[in-house]
């Protein structure tokens, strides 16, 4: 039996307690949501904080506020199950609500919180495994060791941005607030990653996630598509979130493609988004979009599947999303979005989606 | 048909009915114990170091700090244990810590006891190993090229294990008379068990010299043989006890390494012991899928017919021999049962690497060939313009005749298995008729019904069933079988209740205990209900003809006159007049004595005579056929299999609910294989296992598995129990191929191995569409020296089974 | 959650906490690093709850707590303080199975049965939640559950089973799915 680490366990009632606690614990403390992104990976001995703070007994993380119009604030400690289920957020922002229904299992997103997923470590298949297998290759940079086992030259960490709802936060322009003993910011999604697979994270070990600000619904319209190897369990290999905003005639106002789980931080395919703006969504205007995804994807080999496939991917996906979008036929079937229609018969919801 | 095995009944009343199994209530309220459940006053826990590296001398070995750790009993070293053991007697390789050298990363370094696993965890980092690092050798290819270092120091030359030739008629005759020869090159990579429940065992020693092992194990006769001789004692002082297993699949048929360390353990500290494998450690014990490059060359006429074939495997054997050989041998002998081959030569070459070992994983050696024989069959049907069903049925191997390679079939109905999934699947109307995109395919097999030989050599019986009734009107049925979750220990008892007229609930099933129950040899090669079952009959006739002769004589009706039913013996022309079943036991229990029977089986001795002979041979051999249909995106190369026909020849259900699930549960494994499942290493790192986890070794779940449409077909074997056939193993042998073969349909290119990925498909497709050749596969077919083939005349060409000296017909 | 006496500075002091457990109050004491899954079958004896990774990637220990499905290897013990948590030895009422119980049993749908368990729970809840689920719905709710012996079609059977008999109809399996096709 894969054992946890002994570590110090504390509950604190309060958000102000919660903070507290961790600046009184520095760095050998950690916060822990639904526990199922640090568990696992302190059973694999890659992270061991001395001190954990417990987050699932504040309410005040388990709240949803505000209205569309103005934008709706969610609770950092919500559970993926809530999000993926909650009326409001499947109305008006049913973006979220399906990537967080795309998140590994049902089980896990009974457990999972939304806050978690956001500050989910950079996975990496040299990286995830358990001490001994890392100790057979005297460990990464990641964690105790010199070297990166994925490109040895490298000078940094290629960890990979897994998150399902980091992409689509990013594209929909959402914030967070984020909450330390020195005081609070808003910060927008966009900016709390950084690209390195160890310093990924904009944030100071000592701030809380509370609060998830997701924008107005002024007219945007975004979807996200996850390419995984199986239709439960699997982190996205590639996520491709897409916003747009079009005019009564179609044509791209604004546009953000973000694609995740191929590089340390959710990457803008900003040429994508330049080939579409101004211009109407048509099957050309769509394949000069995913063209331009092709060479800013650099896919290595430390996940799942082939790297040239995942490349290829992007392309697709990217095509897919604007295809959905712009309502083109498409191509895929994608069984978690209604709205299409499959040139191929989904069966079940297929293994890939 | 039938005899004392009951083949011939047609009034059976629990034979054939979808009975619960005698498991069922404690498996699904949580009460069943499975080795890891099992807790002992004072128990001590176990933790294995393992090698770090792929291949290397151990230099040093410092276990001071670990041992003045508190809470540590006792480190374990390869020392304390000096006897080697491996599965098979011909291959005992293995020792249960390393020995100066470690072969694979997860090789067993040192053991640690302690009072509790995360002591024992922390003492594991305590222990200083320094090895001198060897090259390490990742694939076929670099073990054939890499004759030293040497991974062991037997076997054939350099890393080259085992190799095997034979030649059953002159091939080279055979593709003379051919009009057409093709040779392809197919490749299936390694894929693991991945059951459930990870590999544990508690061990207890008493202060009278004996030692209790409970393990989930599948075959506890074989492990109680290593047991004492790797531990030096007597064999009765040894005693394992195989738990119900939470899944098998093969994958806990081997010796284990674990399984002696705790004995050892609990013999030196006097405590009893236990042992957990992690998920990881699980892949490292592996005895899974060998990953075998093969190449099938064939000559046909016109219509099909198969004058020779040529198949040659290179099979990666990883680290350790395990069941190897017999792996080796079954990348090959079983390919004539399905079709007529007239001529046939067999090669095959297992070498070692420094990986997991590899062994018997469902269909034991059997799934590759199967795919290479399959998609070929396909190919030649479409170069010779002809249905690849109807081509099939044209050349089936008729029922009770010899295989080219003398195996004895016995019933056979493929025939009306691919009838069946050719209906069901409505394949006339669809096959190279769907819209791109969509496809179906069809592939075939047939796999034996237990081997005829044991895995040491012995004239005494596979199965052994020992039955006691008592005065409650109960009946006790002991057996050594293990229950694997196949359903074994049910078998057991519906045979026994059918025999004497009771409810299969009447009755209590002892099994998989060496101390109580004779020996069965092990839930592998699907062997259990057929030889089990035989003994079962044996038994429990002779139970009833003892209540015959009491009932009998009480009641002065003829012994033929009295039936066994609804817990009655009674007279058939007058059913009023008769006893209740336990009056039935007490008149014989006052006539004979207690009352106790026995029961066993043996294979009956196989037709082929020459060296190598005992692999292959099998009382029946079970059929099937499957239809897959795919819908491949053509854009992506990403596969999805909705859905799977498949047919399949069990001679006789003992029970159908039970066979069902086995065959439904076959075709996933089979579709796993296909599109996802993988073994990987990586050559350049180390040789670690890319990822041994849940996670990323891709299983598929509930939203990839298709929807089954099963057929049984009964076509009663006169050697099976009732006429049973298997249905663990070979239903997932066609499934991969036909996936293959489907892919073809729909979108025109061929994937020549397994897995077969979406990088992979898009690649053919890609390539077709440039104008080059629309396949992935391996293109290139290692050379290797080989030995003469053993050469044996054919049943047609009038041989007796024995091999001659080779005469070549063409100069 | 109060810690006991410390005993040796090796072992860490053991947590005291009160929860339900199929629905009866339990107190219980034990290293508070220990996972709800090593609580059950180490400290309660409940060995019915599984494991097959003890990372969240085969769902086999999952047990229900406050009435949902959840990883029990990833969920600390301490945390549960109060909670009610249901194994699968809580699915019976008394010496009557659950009518899901019946169907596995009835359709082989526990071969091995190590996943048993964890299906079990999660589909108690499906059926709770949606007690006529569609064979999507069914495959999704148990998408966090691997079996490797029965390919589900058994246990999605079973499922549907239990569901038409506790909306009261008398079903019985399909000639189907035990005889197979004519
Ligand atoms: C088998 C498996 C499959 C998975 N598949 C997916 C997948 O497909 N897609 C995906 O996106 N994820 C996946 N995950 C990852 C993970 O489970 C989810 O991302 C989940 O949402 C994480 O949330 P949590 O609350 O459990 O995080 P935790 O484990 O509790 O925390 C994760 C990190 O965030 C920090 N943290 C948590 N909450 C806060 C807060 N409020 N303030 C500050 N710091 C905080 C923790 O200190 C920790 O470092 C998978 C995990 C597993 C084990
Ligand atoms: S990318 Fe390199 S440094 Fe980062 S986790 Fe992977 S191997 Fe380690
Ligand atoms: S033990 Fe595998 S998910 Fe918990
Ligand atoms: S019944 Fe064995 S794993 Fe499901």
């Amino acid at each position: 039996m894969l054992r946890l680490p002994k570590f110090r366990y504390l509950q604190p009632k309060s958000v102000a307690e919660a903070v507290r606690m961790v600046s009184d614990g520095g760095p050998d403390a950690l916060f822990v949501a639904g526990g199922t992104d640090l568990y696992p990976n302190m059973k694999r001995r890659q992270q061991v904080p001395k001190v954990v703070i417990g987050l699932a007994q504040l309410k005040q993380l388990r709240t949803t506020k505000g209205k569309p119009a103005q934008g709706m604030v969610l609770g950092a400690g919500l559970t993926l199950t809530e999000v993926a289920e909650d009326r409001r957020i499947q109305h008006a922002y049913p973006v979220v609500s399906k990537a967080a229904e795309l998140i590994s299992t049902p089980l896990l997103r009974n457990m999972g919180s939304i806050g978690g997923n956001l500050l989910l470590d950079t996975r990496c298949n040299y990286y995830d495994q358990n001490y001994e297998w890392r100790k057979g290759i005297n460990f990464c940079m990641k964690k105790d060791g010199q070297i990166c086992w994925v490109a040895p030259s490298s000078p940094r960490c290629w960890a990979v941005q897994s998150s399902d709802s980091a992409p689509v936060m990013v594209a929909i322009g959402a914030q967070v607030k984020l909450i330390s003993s020195s005081g609070e910011r808003l910060l927008p999604v966009a900016e709390l990653y950084n690209d390195d697979g160890i310093h990924h994270l904009n944030k100071r070990p000592d701030e809380l996630l509370t609060e998830i600000h997701l924008p107005p619904t002024n007219g945007w319209r975004a979807t996200y598509w996850k390419l995984r190897r199986r239709g439960s369990f699997d982190f996205p290999v590639l996520g491709v979130a897409t916003c747009l905003r079009l005019t009564g005639d179609g044509t791209v106002e604004h546009a953000k493609i973000v694609l995740g789980g191929i590089g340390s931080c959710p990457i803008e395919a900003t040429l994508s988004e330049k080939a579409i703006i101004g211009k109407r969504l048509t099957e050309e205007t769509v394949h000069d979009a995913a063209e331009a995804a092709y060479s800013p994807v650099k896919p290595l080999d430390n996940t799942d599947f082939a790297t040239y496939w995942r490349k290829h991917m992007a392309r697709y996906y990217v095509a897919c999303t604007l295809r959905e979008l712009g309502g083109l036929p498409q191509g895929l079937p994608h069984p978690e979005t209604e709205n299409s229609v499959p040139a191929l018969r989904v069966f079940s919801s297929g293994p890939f989606s | 048909m039938g005899g004392a095995n009951g083949a011939e009944r047609k009034d059976l009343r629990v034979i054939g009915k979808p009975h619960r199994k005698v498991d069922a209530a404690s498996k699904v309220t949580g009460q069943t114990k499975y080795a890891d459940d099992l807790v002992l006053p004072r128990m001590l826990y176990t933790k294995i170091l393992r090698s770090t590296v792929p291949h290397g001398r151990i230099l040093k070995l410092d276990t001071s700090k670990a041992e003045s750790h508190p809470g540590v009993k006792l480190v374990l070293l390869g020392k304390d244990l000096p006897i080697p053991y491996g599965a098979l007697p011909v291959s005992e390789d293995e020792h249960p810590l390393a020995i100066g050298k470690v072969r694979m990363m997860g090789d067993p370094v040192a053991a640690v006891a302690a009072v509790d696993e995360d002591v024992a965890t922390e003492a594991l980092d305590l222990i200083d190993v320094e090895y001198e690092l060897l090259p390490a050798i990742s694939s076929i290819q670099a073990a054939l090229d890499t004759p030293e270092p040497r991974i062991h120091e037997y076997g054939e030359y350099g890393n080259i294990h085992r190799r095997q030739a034979y030649e059953f008629g002159d091939v080279e005759v055979g593709f003379a008379e051919a009009d057409f020869i093709r040779e392809d090159v197919t490749f299936y990579e390694g894929s693991t068990h991945l059951a459930l429940e990870q590999h544990a065992s508690v061990a207890q020693f008493g202060h009278d010299g004996k030692l209790t092992l409970w393990t989930c194990t599948q075959d506890p006769h074989y492990l109680h043989r290593s047991l004492a001789k790797v531990l030096g004692l007597p064999q009765n002082h040894v005693r394992v006890i195989a738990t119900t297993n939470g899944g098998g699949f093969g994958g806990k048929c081997d010796p284990f390494a674990h399984e002696i360390i705790v004995s050892k353990l609990a013999m030196m500290t006097g405590r009893p012991v236990k042992i957990c494998l992690t998920r990881e450690e699980v892949f490292y014990c592996h005895r899974g899928r060998h990953p075998v490059l093969m190449s099938t060359k064939t000559g046909f006429k016109k219509d099909g017919t198969i004058t020779a074939m040529h198949h040659r495997t290179f099979l990666d054997g990883g680290a350790y021999g395990g069941h190897g050989v017999a792996s080796t041998f079954y990348t090959g002998v079983l390919q004539p049962t399905t079709y007529k081959i007239k001529r046939y030569k067999f090669e095959a070459v297992r070498v070692f690497t420094n990986k997991a070992p590899c062994g018997p994983k469902r269909g034991h050696g059997t799934p590759q060939p199967r795919f290479a024989q399959e998609i070929q069959m396909d190919k030649i049907a479409e170069q010779l313009g002809l249905d690849p069903a109807e081509m099939r049925k044209k050349h089936l191997i008729p029922p009770n005749s010899l295989t080219v390679n003398w195996l004895r079939v016995g019933t056979m109905g493929l025939g009306k298995c691919i009838d069946k999934v050719v209906e069901g699947s409505n394949w006339k109307e669809r096959f190279r008729k769907l819209p791109y995109g969509k496809g179906i395919g069809l592939a075939c097999s047939g796999y034996m019904t237990g081997a005829g030989t044991p895995i040491y050599w012995n004239s005494m019986p596979h199965s052994g069933v020992q039955l006691k009734l008592d005065r409650s009107g109960g009946a006790t049925v002991f057996c050594g079988s293990a229950e694997i979750g196949q359903g074994s220990d049910s078998i057991l008892a519906y045979i026994v209740a059918e025999v004497l007229g009771i409810d299969p609930f009447d009755i209590r099933v002892v099994t998989a205990d060496t101390d109580l129950t004779p020996v069965d040899l092990g839930s592998y090669s699907s062997r259990v209900t057929l030889m089990t079952g035989n003994a079962a009959i044996q038994a429990a006739e002779r139970a009833k003809g003892m209540l015959i002769q009491a009932v009998s004589a009480k009641l002065e009706v003829p012994a033929d006159r009295l039936v066994f039913a609804d817990r009655r013996v009674f007279d058939s022309e007058n059913p009023e007049k008769g006893v209740t079943f336990v009056e039935a036991v007490w008149l014989a229990e006052a006539k004979f004595g207690t009352l106790g029977t026995v029961g066993s089986y043996k294979p009956a001795p196989a037709p082929g005579k020459f060296k190598g002979s005992g692999v292959g041979p099998s009382p029946a051999y079970s059929y099937t056929a499957a239809v897959a249909e795919v819908e491949v995106n053509p854009e992506t190369g990403i596969v999805v299999v909705p859905r799977v026909w498949i047919a399949h020849d069990i001679g006789q259900c003992i029970n159908p609910v039970l066979v069902m699930g086995q065959i439904e549960g076959s075709v996933y494994m089979g579709l796993g294989e296909a599109l996802m499942e993988e073994m990987t290493y990586r050559g350049n790192r180390n040789v670690v296992h890319k990822f041994p986890s849940f996670l990323e070794y891709k299983s598929p779940t509930t939203m990839e598995m298709c929807d089954v449409i099963t057929y049984l077909i009964e076509d009663q074997d006169s050697n099976g129990p009732f006429g049973a056939k298997e249905a663990g193993q070979g239903p997932q042998l066609p499934v991969a191929p036909a996936i293959a073969n489907a892919i073809y349909d729909a979108v025109g290119v061929r994937i020549d191995e397994v897995p077969i990925t979406p990088d992979k498909v898009l690649k053919a497709i890609r390539a077709k569409a440039k104008g080059q050749e629309g396949r992935y596969g391996p293109t290139v077919f290692p050379r290797c020296d080989m030995p003469a083939s053993i050469f044996v005349p054919t049943p047609e060409e009038g041989g007796d089974g024995k091999a001659v000296e080779r005469q070549p017909v063409l100069a | 959650m109060k810690p006991t006496k410390k005993r040796d500075n090796r072992k860490p002091a053991k947590v005291q906490i009160c929860l339900r457990v199929n629905g009866e109050p339990v107190e219980v004491a034990f290293a508070p690093h220990k996972t709800l899954l090593e609580v059950l079958r180490e400290d309660l004896a409940l060995t019915g709850t599984k494991h097959g990774c003890e990372l969240g990637e085969c769902g086999c220990c999952a047990v229900l707590v406050d009435g949902r499905p959840v990883l029990s290897c990833l969920a600390l013990g301490v945390a549960l303080e109060g909670h009610e948590v249901t194994t699968v030895e809580g699915m019976a009422e008394g010496a009557k199975l659950h009518p899901l119980q019946e169907a596995f049993a009835e359709l082989g749908a526990a071969q091995c049965g190590y996943c048993t368990p964890g299906f079990l729970l999660t589909a108690k809840v499906l059926l709770e939640e949606t007690p006529q689920p569609s064979r999507e719905q069914i495959k999704k709710a148990l998408a966090g559950n691997i079996c490797r012996c029965t390919g589900y079609i058994k246990i999605f059977e079973a499922v549907e089973l239990a569901a038409a008999r506790m909306a009261g109809k008398p079903a019985e399996p399909s000639k189907e799915s035990i005889y197979g096709w004519r």
